[in-house]
């Protein structure tokens, strides 16, 4: 489900390191990979999950492609809102449940 | 200003749409996780006025009270916004406005989706520097990515 996105997205840990390292600066995969024990396709991978959950961007610099968290500081700030209503919405769900028809 | 995706969450409920819509809003103190109140004594309510303008708001023990935002659109059973006026500092600023919009859909009789949208998250970026410099402190967003990520390693959730 969407919500689950960016959940799953920092929950592999290696994904969490893609993302970690990022917070050095915008870097292309091959860069990426040269600092983690993985190889660029796995990079380049993880990076699609992490912009898929909204996390990091991309844009052209020159021939490579470079990848960033959010200048602004917003990622964090996203993920956090994400788990905020995750578990708000949970216990919400409990307490609607709990007396259905009751009301 | 750079966007950001909004945070968007779904959920089913074995409840009818009106049951939802008003444990939802009338009974928010039931659920509304206290340790997310910004009060300084613990959360004893969570208030929402039922009207376009009404205001959100926490009340503690103490008696005193902090605002969240107010009611944009108020469409019992079916809807709500509100402004969420918390800023990442995870304080109230009263021009800050982002949005969470509700809605409730009735798929019979006893269950009703729920669908969660909080948007505009990037007017937050004024506040983003602090928040920033707060990343690196230990309450700050890494302790918050430390819960986050142990969440995550559970599977997170709501399924």
């Amino acid at each position: 489900m969407a919500y689950q996105t960016a959940l799953i997205a920092l929950g592999d840990p290696t994904r969490q390191r893609v993302f970690e390292e990022l917070r050095a600066g915008p870097q292309s995969v091959g860069r990426l990979a040269a600092k983690l024990p993985v190889s660029r396709p796995a990079v380049s991978q993880h990076l699609a999950v992490l912009k898929k959950a909204g996390l990091v961007g991309d844009r052209a610099d020159g021939t490579r492609r470079v990848y960033f968290i959010d200048p602004q500081g917003l990622a964090p700030i996203r993920i956090w809102l994400d788990q905020f209503w995750e578990v708000a919405l949970t216990a919400f769900q409990a307490e609607v449940e709990s007396k259905a028809g009751a009301s | 200003m750079i966007a950001i995706a909004p945070v968007r969450k779904k959920l089913l409920v074995h409840a009818s749409q009106a049951h939802a819509f008003a444990v939802f809003t009338r009974d928010m103190s039931k659920w509304w996780p206290a340790t997310h109140s910004i009060l300084k004594s613990p959360q004893k309510e969570c208030v929402l006025e039922p009207r376009i303008g009404g205001r959100w708001y926490a009340v503690g023990e103490d008696g005193s009270t902090c605002q969240t935002g107010y009611v944009i659109d108020w469409n019992p059973p079916h809807s709500l916004v509100l402004a969420w006026q918390l800023s990442a500092a995870w304080e109230f600023d009263p021009k800050l406005i982002t949005e969470v919009e509700v809605r409730f859909i009735a798929e019979s009789a006893d269950l009703t989706r729920v669908e969660l949208e909080h948007r505009h998250l990037e007017r937050m970026g004024e506040a983003a520097a602090a928040a920033r410099n707060a990343v690196d402190s230990p309450r700050g967003w890494g302790a918050i990515m430390d819960s986050f990520k142990q969440c995550a390693e559970k599977g997170g959730g709501l399924s």
